[in-house]
């Protein structure tokens, strides 16, 4: 029994800190509010649909953000030109790919993308990756290659966070139930997360 | 009592849930399962919902497995057909504009949902759509069926009524036709919260 309770305090701990920093939302909550005896396996199952989803939507993302021409650069390093020669290569190809940078990216379909998925990670209670998200669809708008790159990265980075701070959440969750004892219910937990 | 009188209880209740997000579909099916409704039947696209609503075919509104639909969920934002466009469709069809039809979105646009409205949808849930959002769609749906009841009720007292009395001269306006009574006819007609 001591074993449990251990397990109880980490693991409220935990998920508090997980609020805290707003890792998770209240939609996280609401999830584990529709897990009950019938459906024990509810939050696991919308969880992995997310990841398996998420995944998808990254490469997804990443290829259609993907400046094409940017292949140049590559070759052009692998001709080994002469220091003038590959000074005016990347000078004529920078140009190039100032005009034609509009035109090569489809922002509406990585705007697509980014919708759905700011989507998914707000049903899970996603909430740094749900707002990267938002950010990353203001750059679509105003057709920002730069700003896309990078909040991409962002989003990335934030997702595989989340995904890391779930599983160890869910794997604790095991952990309680294979000693015997209850998952503490989040209403019980100190309401620190809300301040 | 109006409840003796339902034919339709929260266990009877079939709904269509219409959304391309896989992890959406999951949580409304659950949300709508947990508030009692009988069966949820959801569909990827504006199109599979159609199909399923016998619209690009044959004219009914019993899905493929027999069971009549009483409410639709649908997401706003989907590729191919909008939620939007699903609710005109469905709106036009003479067999199926009596279901009610929600509009489940993400982003909570006043245009967008007044369009919505308008068109005649039930309510416009915004996204995260959660329990009580769902409970309390359950309770104006079934208050609606009751209603239907009620009215059917009261359509045979007015035969009787004289036009002089207050009850016939309250309905008179209601009877016009121009386009913007039209859609307070339609407030009208939904169930009151």
């Amino acid at each position: 029994m001591e074993v449990v309770g251990q397990l109880q305090k980490q693991y409220v701990d935990f998920i508090t800190s997980l609020f805290r920093e707003a890792y998770l939302d209240d939609q996280y909550v609401q999830l584990q509010k529709l897990q009950d005896d019938s459906n024990p396996e509810f939050v696991v199952e919308v969880v992995s649909i997310f990841f398996e989803d998420s995944e998808k939507l990254l490469n997804d993302l990443a290829s259609s953000l993907l400046v094409s021409i940017s292949l140049f650069w590559v070759f052009i390093l692998c001709l080994r030109p002469s220091l003038l020669l590959m000074v005016v290569l990347f000078f004529l190809l920078f140009l190039f790919q100032l005009y034609s940078q509009q035109q090569v990216v489809d922002f509406k379909k990585v705007d697509g993308y980014v919708h759905q998925f700011k989507g998914s990670s707000s049903s899970v209670g996603a909430q740094r990756v749900k707002n990267a998200c938002v950010t990353l669809r203001n750059f679509c708008e105003e057709k920002n290659l730069d700003g896309c790159s990078r909040y991409l990265n962002l989003v990335k980075q934030e997702f595989y966070l989340v995904k890391n701070k779930l599983e160890t959440l869910l794997r604790m969750e095991q952990q309680i139930l294979q000693a015997g004892g209850t998952v503490p219910l989040l209403e019980q937990v100190p309401l620190l997360w809300k301040q | 009592m109006g409840s003796d009188c339902s034919s339709v209880v929260a266990e009877e209740l079939h709904v269509l849930a219409v959304d391309d997000s896989l992890v959406d579909r999951k949580v409304i099916e659950r949300l709508l399962k947990i508030s009692s409704c009988k069966a949820v039947t959801a569909v990827e696209s504006g199109r599979r919902a159609l199909q399923y609503l016998g619209l690009d075919g044959e004219k009914s509104s019993v899905g493929f497995d027999g069971l009549k639909v009483n409410l639709i969920m649908t997401d706003y934002s989907m590729p191919g057909m909008t939620g939007y466009e699903l609710l005109k469709k469905i709106k036009s069809s003479s067999n199926l504009r009596e279901i009610p039809v929600v509009i489940m979105s993400s982003e909570k646009v006043l245009a967008r949902i007044d369009r919505c409205l308008e068109e005649g949808a039930q309510e416009f849930l915004v996204k995260p759509v959660n329990l009580s959002d769902v409970k309390r769609l359950r309770d104006i749906i079934l208050q609606g069926y009751e209603n239907d009841e009620d009215k059917g009720y009261q359509k045979r007292k007015l035969q009787d009524l004289s036009p002089t009395s207050s009850l016939a001269r309250d309905l008179t306006p209601l009877k016009s036709a121009s386009a913007s009574a039209s859609a307070q006819q339609s407030c009208l007609k939904r169930p009151r919260l």
